[in-house]
């Protein structure tokens, strides 16, 4: 069974974000950057296939130089090979279908079996990067998925829905499933692993081998912090000082305790 | 030209992100010169329909039954292109998700997804989203040809600003055949019976990803104890099995009204907000003060909850 698992680099999950001098963007120049967590997911679900049906995984990143980083990581992990989709040019800002077109060309280019990504990104959070994908290629798909059964060229995969419901979909191969997180536990990357990362294969396409940039039809106009709409009281002091007042309040005003 | 709705329903059941979804549907369609439509699809929605203070168009199929992404893309398409709707709307849950993107990659669009606020200036629509867990906000422009797709996120619109107009039932039969559907959808299931049933606390002590470690948590359990009060979970921390699935508050877990809410080490995504929401007094312990739990916070603390928590739990024997 040939996966390709779809990855992005996003900024570290604690990072102090500033918005850029054009107010278009975050500030990135002393950012840390790390594998998208959900992505994460999907890689382990995409291991764990192959070691349970044989074949091999591809890892797919579209992202600036710096992204090689977070891709020879995913090779340590135990991916086969990668395909790097380099450029500097942002990849339309803010618009999903540009970077997903580029994808989508490349993953023609290796007609695979099974595509998993992650079901949403950290950084732009709009959730559809797997979905377009799927639509591109013309392969059903199924998002939010817990769980993945293979047998012959039919998939049976776990869907998860709100509060606490789930549903069973079945649907041929090729197919595309985004992974939520949690759906699986994480492997760490062995020495061994790191090792071989080195000597394995990572191609690097630029958006010109894959039918040039389309123009975006939706921009980031401004970005900015949000007001807060309430205003909460924010007790200061030292730990014990703010802990006490905040009791007090919670005790003798709210009444809550 | 027409603003159209998309709803959502189960079984009859309407799904109340629709009508905030509506409420905002009119708000646009008076700013922008627009009339408003509404849609609903799937085995029920005949009946949902006459819950809805609007113009209803029911999408029958007998394929559009049971939900598939392949046919809710193209029942919901014919309708747009019959329709010649110049703004598509949906709420943004879990099945919007799942089919809403690739119809509008099948019309060459973006969808603008999890959208909280609009400004219309002119003719120009303008959609604010939020990135990073909701820690910045975009405001995001069209910069394409109509028709513009946007879902908006649970609780951003308001249903009691919902203007009552004419109520109508039509019946749109889009053209789907078996052929085109390629997934087939089996049973909805629970996984298992709740045992513990956290609406039903006074008192909520909830922990997210600040707590580091499972080694940690004797720490909130001491202050629970502290407090009389259950002990609850964002995600991240029920996903690592560091507390049992159940403990979880979210979307995808609990949704908890308690006298007194205390997140602890929660930065306060979306899917933790609309499941904890509801609560009476919102405490928040965080080390960082731009963390959106502070948008809701009536109450809060900017530090190290490792330092925090234990003068808390000093506090209170007091």
């Amino acid at each position: 069974m040939k996966i390709v698992v779809a990855i992005k680099q996003v900024p570290a999950r604690d990072s102090v974000l500033r918005v850029d001098s054009a107010g278009k963007w975050i500030a990135d120049a002393d950012l840390t950057y790390e594998i998208n967590e959900p992505d994460a997911y999907a890689l382990e679900a995409g291991l764990q296939l192959k070691e349970q049906v044989g074949g091999e995984v591809v890892v797919l990143s579209a992202g600036p130089a710096r992204a090689a980083q977070t891709i020879r990581e995913a090779l340590a992990k135990g991916a086969d090979r990668a395909v790097h989709i380099e450029s500097e040019d942002n990849f339309g800002g803010g618009d999903p279908l540009v970077v997903a077109k580029l994808m989508a060309a490349a993953l023609k280019q290796e007609s695979p079996d099974l595509v998993l990504t992650g079901l949403q990104s950290d950084d732009l959070g709009m959730g559809q990067t797997g979905v377009i994908l799927a639509e591109l290629l013309g392969v059903p798909h199924a998002t939010i998925i817990m769980n993945i059964e293979v047998s012959g060229t039919t998939l049976n995969v776990k869907r998860e829905l709100e509060d606490g419901w789930f549903q069973n979909v079945e649907m041929p191969l090729p197919a595309l499933l985004t992974m939520q997180s949690g759906s699986n536990k994480l492997r760490y990357a062995t020495l061994m692993g790191i090792k071989k990362a080195k000597t394995k294969e990572l191609k690097k396409l630029s958006p010109s081998d894959l039918g040039g940039m389309a123009a975006p039809t939706t921009v980031i106009d401004r970005v900015y912090f949000p007001e807060r709409n309430k205003q909460s009281q924010i007790f200061e002091g030292s730990p014990k000082e703010a802990a006490e007042k905040l009791i007090e309040k919670l005790r003798f005003e709210a009444r809550v305790i | 030209m027409s603003i159209l709705v998309v709803g959502e329903q189960r079984e009859g059941a309407l799904n109340k992100m629709s009508l905030e979804t509506l409420a905002a549907a009119q708000q646009m369609g008076s700013q922008l010169g627009l009339p408003v439509h509404m849609a609903l699809f799937g085995k029920g929605a005949a009946l949902a329909a006459q819950a809805i203070p609007a113009a209803v168009q029911v999408i029958e199929h007998p394929l559009l039954d049971s939900y598939t992404p392949d046919a809710a893309c193209i029942g919901v398409r014919q309708l747009i292109e019959k329709l010649g709707a110049r703004v598509v709307l949906f709420p943004h849950t879990y099945q919007v998700r799942d089919y809403a993107p690739k119809l509008a990659t099948s019309l060459d669009r973006v969808l603008v997804s999890d959208v909280i606020a609009h400004n219309v200036n002119g003719v120009a629509l303008t959609l604010v989203r939020q990135l990073f867990h909701g820690k910045v906000n975009a405001a995001v422009k069209f910069t394409g040809e109509p028709p513009f797709f946007a879902s908006l996120q649970a609780g951003a619109y308001r249903v009691d600003n919902l203007e009552p107009s004419p109520a109508t039932v039509e019946t749109f039969t889009p053209q789907i055949a078996p052929e085109q559907v390629r997934s087939k959808p089996l049973d909805l299931f629970r996984e298992s019976a709740r045992a513990v049933d956290l609406s039903a606390a006074d008192v909520i002590v909830s922990v997210g990803r600040g707590i580091k470690d499972p080694e940690n948590l004797p720490l909130i359990e001491q202050l629970a104890k502290a407090l009389n009060a259950e002990i609850a979970a964002s995600r991240p921390i029920c996903d690592n099995g560091w507390l049992p699935m159940e403990r979880q508050v979210g979307s995808s877990g609990q949704t908890v009204a308690p006298k007194m809410y205390m997140a602890i080490g929660i930065s306060g995504a979306i899917q933790h907000l609309v499941g904890m929401k509801g609560s009476k007094v919102v405490v928040a312990i965080n080390k960082d003060p731009e963390a959106p739990i502070f948008e809701i916070a009536d109450y809060g603390i900017v530090g190290d909850l490792f330092q925090v928590v234990p003068a808390l739990i000093d506090a209170l024997k007091k």
